[in-house]
């Protein structure tokens, strides 16, 4: 590696066809955060039409059911693959990996550059499906065929084709980044970065990567056999033609619930790596919690058919699968019980940051308990399909996407933009998300437990649900205080990139390796190699004048030697 | 508390998956609130105080990682129990299918629900069969077998107040069963996405005491009144 600065690019190759993974990170942040307020902006239109059905929606208009289908599909499909994967793995994933191993940039820069330019791609067409005849596709963001597979069942054409499209390129883009993502964490860490010392971020990116690289497959053979069945009339999913729509589900499923942990893994990497910095402890359990993760990847790839439990195939395959989703809670208690146990005899301090972990692991947890619910193969009977379902997944994913998400971002931001973000800002912003959240999903979960079915246009017209429509309206309610509370992030996010006070290399007295370059790192990140000379997590050591100590500093024997 | 919101239930086999939903909201419960407790316990009593450093504790030595491993332990015990009610309710509702008094299929289309009875002569395909959109009527006490098929996309057959539902897939007839404990009128509802009218995907299932039924077969079959006797018989020791 060579050890002097690399010259700076120009304007273009800088700041647009960049090869630097900081920037790259950046490319994948800006066009996550843009494409979680089109996100937002879906599930306004549809909580309100929930809320006080087929009134004028403000700024929509009335939402038509065809145009709810198509809302839900989208609001699924660009919050996990369009939000939640462009944020944890593209934005932070890119900008920490080579960083916190200590190297100058991804191993393969142009094939990165590739596969953020392929993203933004998948993002226009995705997009662009919104405005195509016949509108986006409306046959929910798990595409059962033959739903989404011959148009006479929905009358989306294009829409639904070009979700197709924009899945495989978002696909292809994530292939490449996990390419870059493995090589650069095996092979590019500095001299002393052991495995064991590696910080938990870069172990969390790798999990959700490397299950990301074996589930995908199936889903991408799935996915060209749903494009040939709807341009060529093949039939894959077709009973008529001899075809089996059962066969998608399982490729789906194959990879749709392994992602859960693909967007999960990282989310969890933010929270750990910020929890030991604010309670100035190790994290407790190190390895065991590294053990853990490996063990719930390796679990997450033969779980997927409880999401089938009542989808007709042979109910003698219900008790297996629902055994191995249930063991899923051991490692994960683990995990949970020693983010707690790190708080045990801390010292804690509560920026923005340290909230949005603190608030995304309480909330995960309750995500966590009610998935048993749904993994229980009888007690699905009932819940399968309801908005317990749904206050369920988002209890999980909307805590180790924005939760942590934007616990990354104040932790980050300092480094990636060279600014502090105002604090006081923050803290409004986490406790309107925070309260916000739980008056969405808590009554969803109620409505759920009521039998409520989730993808109903109209839900007060049941007389089962009627009698729980105010549940309706309060999740509303919390909905638009929610996106009402992302006003002060957005403020802060923009003002502090030209008014934040300038940041220094270490604001929050951090360990890992980003912390030892200057904010934000220059291109090539380290003046010369770094050498690592211990694990992530020395906070609070006895002995020594400060509460922690950079992995590029000696151990404490030298260190006392040469005070 | 929070079992009622659960809708009533009105089916043979819905209390033994209601109390299995049960058993997971105890220990899950108690978990929740041990672990929330634990953390709101610790964030107070930890916060920064002038003065006051943290320690340094790894919890790699085996005596602290116990304070990890233990808890999971016992979780992996529990979990094995709510596995093993789990297997023996869902036995009892989705394997085991018990023999039927009543058999109805059920066809599923974009977007109705429609019923087709074997008529008197128990005999599908027959020229006495009744078929009826959106009306499932049955006796009360009487296991019902219900055959699903599809004409086109999936549908979801549920109803709430039983405790059923079952996927309805093209080129496939799923069978599914329910014995009904009150009379009244539940809501059969479409539950898998299904297209633009979705919503609307709904019929009724009206329950009714064997004399009722009785008479609403009389007055549809006319034709073989003899035979719809038998199974008047057949019916009533059903039910008692």
């Amino acid at each position: 590696m060579e050890t002097h600065q690399q010259p700076e690019p120009g304007f273009l190759r800088r700041y647009v066809f960049s090869s630097d993974h900081k920037t790259i990170a950046k490319q994948y942040l800006g066009i996550a955060l843009f494409m979680s307020l089109v996100g937002g902006w879906t599930a306004y239109a549809i909580r309100w039409q929930l809320a006080w059905p087929a009134t004028v929606v403000p700024g929509y208009g009335v939402v038509g059911q065809q145009f709810y289908n198509a809302l839900v599909t989208m609001h699924g499909t660009i919050m996990v693959f369009f939000v939640a994967m462009p944020l944890l793995l593209g934005a932070f994933g890119n900008f920490c990996i080579p960083l916190m191993v200590g190297a100058e940039d991804m191993a393969f820069p142009r094939l990165n550059m590739l596969s953020v330019w392929t993203f933004f791609v998948a993002t226009l067409v995705l997009l662009a499906s919104f405005f195509v005849p016949g509108g986006a596709a409306a046959s929910g963001w798990t595409g059962y065929a033959p739903l989404s597979d011959n148009p006479a069942y929905t009358h989306v054409v294009w829409g639904q084709t070009l979700w197709i499209l924009a899945l495989a390129l978002e696909f292809a883009s994530f292939l490449m980044g996990g390419v870059n993502f493995l090589t650069t964490a095996l092979n590019l860490r500095a001299p002393g970065m052991t495995l064991w010392r590696l910080p938990l971020m870069v172990w969390f990116e790798l999990n959700g990567t490397v299950l990301f690289l074996l589930s995908v497959g199936p889903l991408i053979a799935g996915a060209v056999m749903l494009l040939v069945d709807r341009l060529l009339g093949a039939g894959f999913y077709l009973p008529a033609k001899g075809g089996d729509p059962l066969l998608w589900e399982h490729l789906f499923w194959f990879f749709g619930h392994p992602e859960v942990y693909v967007i999960a893994m990282p989310g969890f990497g933010i929270m750990l790596e910020i929890l030991p910095v604010f309670a100035r402890k190790p994290i407790f359990a190190y390895r065991t919690i590294v053990w853990s993760a490996i063990v719930a990847d390796g679990l997450s790839l033969i779980v997927w058919a409880h999401h089938m439990f009542i989808s007709g195939m042979d109910p003698r395959l219900a008790t297996p699968f629902s055994i191995t989703t249930i063991l899923i809670s051991v490692p994960f208690v683990i995990i949970v019980f020693a983010m707690i146990a790190t708080l045990w005899g801390g010292s804690l301090e509560f920026p923005s940051a340290m909230l949005f972990a603190l608030g995304g692991l309480a909330s995960f947890l309750l995500g966590g308990v009610t998935g048993i619910f749904l993994g229980s193969q009888s007690s699905d009977i009932y819940l399968h399909g309801t908005y317990f379902v749904v206050a369920h997944f988002h209890y999980t994913m909307f805590p180790v996407t924005f939760f942590a998400g934007f616990a990354g971002l104040y932790y980050w931001y300092p480094k990636m933009f060279g600014r502090m973000m105002n604090e006081r800002l923050g803290k409004l912003h986490f406790w309107l998300t925070f309260s916000g959240f739980y008056l969405t999903f808590i009554p969803l979960f109620l409505a759920g437990l009521g039998g409520t079915p989730r993808r109903i246009y109209m839900p007060s017209e049941y007389v089962l649900y009627k009698p729980l429509q105010p549940l309706q309206v309060l999740a509303t309610a919390g909905a638009l205080l929610m996106l009402l509370g992302q006003l002060p992030f957005v403020i802060n996010f923009l003002a502090s990139l030209v008014r934040g006070r300038a940041a220094e290399r270490n604001p929050w007295r951090a360990n890992t390796l980003e912390w030892t370059v200057a904010s934000p790192p220059p291109h090539g990140n380290f003046a010369g190699e770094p050498t690592v000379f211990r694990g992530a997590y020395d906070y609070s050591l006895p002995g020594r004048t400060t509460d922690w100590a950079p992995q590029d500093t000696p151990e404490p024997a030298t260190l006392a030697a040469a005070g | 508390m929070i079992t009622g919101w659960l809708p009533p239930d009105a089916s043979s086999y819905g209390r033994d998956i209601d109390s299995v939903f049960r058993l997971i909201l105890y220990v899950v419960g108690a978990w929740f609130i041990l672990a929330e407790g634990l953390l709101v316990a610790f964030v107070y009593r930890y916060r920064r105080r002038a003065g006051v450093g943290a320690r340094h504790i790894t919890g790699e030595t085996a005596r602290q990682a116990a304070w990890i491993l233990v808890p999971a332990a016992v979780v992996l015990m529990l979990d094995l129990a709510i596995d093993n009610a789990g297997a023996g309710a869902w036995r009892e509702v989705k394997e085991e299918m018990p023999v039927s008094q009543l058999e109805v299929k059920v066809t599923a289309m974009q977007f109705a629900w429609v019923f087709t009875y074997p008529g008197p002569d128990g005999k599908f395909g027959t020229a006495d069969d009744l078929t009826s959109a959106g009306k499932l009527h049955v006796p009360m006490g009487a296991v019902v077998r219900l055959d699903l098929s599809s004409l086109d996309v999936i549908h979801s057959f549920a109803v709430p107040n039983l405790r059923l539902r079952q996927d309805v897939v093209p080129g496939r007839t799923i069978p599914a069963w329910f014995k009904a404990t009150r009379p009244g009128t539940y809501e059969i509802e479409c539950t898998e996405l299904c297209g633009e009218y979705h919503y609307r995907m709904r019929a009724s299932l009206i329950v009714q005491t064997p004399a009722e039924y009785q008479a609403w077969a009389h007055k549809h079959w006319p034709a073989a009144k003899k035979s719809a006797q038998v199974d008047d018989r057949r019916l009533m020791a059903a039910a008692q």
